[in-house]
């Protein structure tokens, strides 16, 4: 089982990418759980939502304490939030960021693990032409994870994104360039 | 489905405490539905009478001033002209004797 | 055919809800349960279903309309949470003591105050006396599959009860999890055509509800809604067994996990069962003879077959995520307590834990099992303990 956290703030679409990542596993058989941690959180305010992930039935109904891998999907929450509390080192923390692994590493003290960037912004702003950086972290997320492979996971989102955005095949065309994008531009692997 | 209705109109009539007395439990429909609606007509308010209205035919005009105010709707109306009073419903209220104009009623002890 | 689908608990409450097609659904918005009439009220917009819902203004009259629609005759639900409830307290006890069947998602939520969103079940607990039945669900799939058999609980002529069904907000009802669901056809199936024992608009046979009871009969009509509750503990089982065949998975009063040789044992409702779950299987890969009873079943409370179920457990932790302020243990402990009553030679111990949406991790039922382990070998230990607060 995967255990992943992620910390957004309120209107990044942080509580939907991690719905996202749990119906797309679910496409490919496993067991899933999605949720979010709530809050009095309105836009801006910072937020934490949560993915397990397994191949067997999942009991445990509890936040997240000891992740294997933390999604930063604003990269101001790092320093206010410790955003690598529990963090298994063997896992790993995704930023979305425009600085390199290297310049994040030593921006968060105290942890040994690998990280791994994406300029989601960029990417959402060039494939959407406005900021969503949620679903350019979602194709990192999986990529770095390894929960899926890419093309089912690329086969399985496009059929989600198809239903959720019906009427706007537009906006479907354009998230599932900003995903593939992401996983070939993800930094650290 | 019919357990409670087969019954109904032997066991949940009786309204009277008396009657009330005799029902078990287990003889109750659920909630305590009264499943012989317009039943309050079988129950003898007349036994709470101590005084009795008499209708004095012959002082009587029919002004029907009597007729709505009876709480008990004790005082029949037929072909629009009251009748005599239902003893059986009548508790004696007096207020049909407060409100004739023409000291048609007279209000007497009970034996 | 089973269909395998990834839902929340609300998202599931309400495609039961559909599936199940009742005549009225009447409900007024409350946090964590919102999206369950939020979600019926686009089915009966996009016309599929035929139901009448009914949108008012506060949950007292909610609860007003549903007591109406089911004494009109119409299968009635709906659906709230902590102060929402609170609000339809009178009309809870009206509904149970009319024998109305109306149906409800629960989604449990602190009672206020100080005002809080999150989940306890302080709200379901507060209304264990109101004559309505209690089922307790673990998971989204619990809580579809509850909701559907309460349909059959609540209608069957020996019971004639409302049914609450209770999940645990947020954890339960907003987590996006795998459920398997069933086809329409074979949930309409199941609960069947409505067949009221009587009702309001029956023009053949006229009746009268609420009608005034005097000392002379009130004590009558308790004592057949007693007798109700009473039967409701068969029919439940009768139901569940009825809805095994139909998919597989088995209901009984109470869940027994790694119970029949466990030494140690927790006693714990809904989401936090899970949790436990994954600690007994923890505990017994180190050998140490854990178990967990869940109770599905509240009310009716299933004393005889508890007290069966947990009589060789030696040391047993009952965990309430409400209060209860009896000042002697959760109402589920006392419960418990009344079950295993001249039972020698048990440790029974009250837990507290989540008030208001304190989370409840594996490290927190892990010490519980510990403690229980400690107090077994050297007798000592509190009565009362409040799991994770800060000292």
């Amino acid at each position: 089982m995967i255990e992943i956290r992620w910390h957004g703030r309120g209107g990044q679409g942080t509580k939907t990418a991690a719905l996202f990542l749990a119906e797309a596993a679910f496409e490919l058989g496993k067991f899933i759980q999605g949720f979010p941690e709530y809050g009095p959180e309105r836009m801006g305010a910072p937020i934490t939502a949560y993915n397990r992930i397994g191949d067997s039935p999942i009991k445990i109904h509890s936040n997240i304490y000891t992740p294997d891998y933390v999604v930063v999907v604003d990269e101001t929450l790092i320093g206010p939030i410790d955003v690598v509390a529990g963090l298994d080192e063997d896992g790993g923390l995704i930023v979305n960021t425009p600085e390199d692994p290297q310049s994040v590493t030593e921006r968060i003290a105290g942890y040994g693990g690998r990280v791994y960037t994406i300029d989601a912004r960029r990417i959402s702003e060039e494939e959407l032409g406005r900021y969503f950086p949620n679903i350019p972290m979602l194709g990192a997320v999986v990529k770095v994870t390894g929960i899926m492979e890419d093309r089912f996971f690329v086969e399985a989102m496009e059929e989600i994104l198809k239903h959720k955005f019906a009427t706007k095949p537009k906006v479907v065309e354009g998230n599932i360039r900003a995903l593939t994008r992401s996983m070939e531009e993800v930094v650290g692997i | 489905m019919t357990r409670w209705h087969d019954q109904s109109s032997a066991t949940y009539m009786k309204l009277d405490r008396e009657g009330d007395k005799k029902r078990s439990w287990k003889g109750e429909p659920p909630g305590g539905v009264i499943l012989n609606s317009g039943n309050s007509k079988e129950f003898s308010t007349g036994d709470w009478r101590a005084m009795r209205p008499i209708w004095l035919i012959e002082k009587c005009t029919q002004c029907l001033l009597c007729w709505p105010v009876c709480p008990d709707m004790a005082i029949p109306v037929e072909g629009g002209e009251r009748t005599d009073y239902n003893y059986y419903h009548c508790k004696g209220c007096g207020i049909c004797v407060e409100v004739c104009p023409f000291d048609a009623i007279d209000f007497i002890r009970e034996e | 055919m089973a269909i395998r689908e990834k839902l929340s608990g609300n998202e599931a409450v309400a495609v039961a809800m559909k599936q199940i097609e009742p005549d009225v659904v009447a409900a007024f918005p409350i946090t964590p349960s919102t999206e369950v009439p939020q979600y019926f009220s686009q089915f009966v917009a996009n016309g599929q279903v035929d139901t009448e819902f009914v949108a008012v203004e506060s949950e007292h009259s909610a609860m007003s309309a549903c007591i109406g629609s089911q004494a009109a005759g119409g299968r009635t639900m709906t659906a709230t949470s902590s102060n929402g409830m609170a609000l339809m307290w009178e009309m809870l006890y009206i509904a149970s003591s009319l024998r109305l069947p109306i149906v409800m998602a629960l989604v449990n939520r602190a009672l206020s105050g100080p005002i809080n969103i999150h989940n306890d079940h302080s709200d379901s607990m507060g209304a264990r006396d109101s004559g309505w039945i209690q089922l307790y669900s673990e998971t989204n799939q619990e809580a579809y599959d509850n909701f559907i058999q309460a349909v059959r609980i609540g209608e069957h002529t020996d019971v004639l009860l409302p049914v609450m069904v209770c999940y645990d907000g947020f954890i339960t009802s907003h987590a996006v999890e795998n459920i398997e669901i069933l086809e329409d056809g074979e949930v309409k199936d199941f609960v069947g055509e409505y067949e009221p024992l009587h009702y309001l608009l029956d023009r053949e046979r006229a009746i009268s509800l609420g009608a005034l009871d005097l000392p002379s009969i009130y004590f009558e009509h308790k004592r057949g809604q007693a007798q109700a509750m009473i039967n409701a503990k068969q029919v439940i089982l009768d139901v569940a067994a009825e809805y095994e065949r139909l998919t597989g998975r088995r209901y009984g009063l109470f869940e027994e996990y790694m119970l029949s040789d466990a030494e140690v044992a927790v006693v714990v409702l809904n989401s936090t069962a899970g949790t436990t779950k994954a600690v007994v299987d923890k505990l017994r890969s180190r050998g140490i003879k854990a178990g967990l009873l869940k109770p599905r079943v509240f009310r009716p409370f299933p004393y005889d077959e508890i007290r069966e179920a947990l009589g060789h457990v030696k040391g047993i932790a009952v965990l309430d995520k409400a209060e209860g302020f009896s000042g002697a243990g959760g109402p589920l402990f006392t419960e418990v307590g009344s079950a295993l009553q001249g039972i020698a030679n048990v440790e029974m111990t009250s837990y507290i834990y989540g008030l208001g949406g304190r989370d409840v991790t594996v490290d927190h039922i892990e010490s519980v099992f510990m403690d229980l382990k400690d107090r077994l070998a050297d007798g000592k230990g509190n009565k009362i303990t409040y799991l994770g607060i800060h000292e």
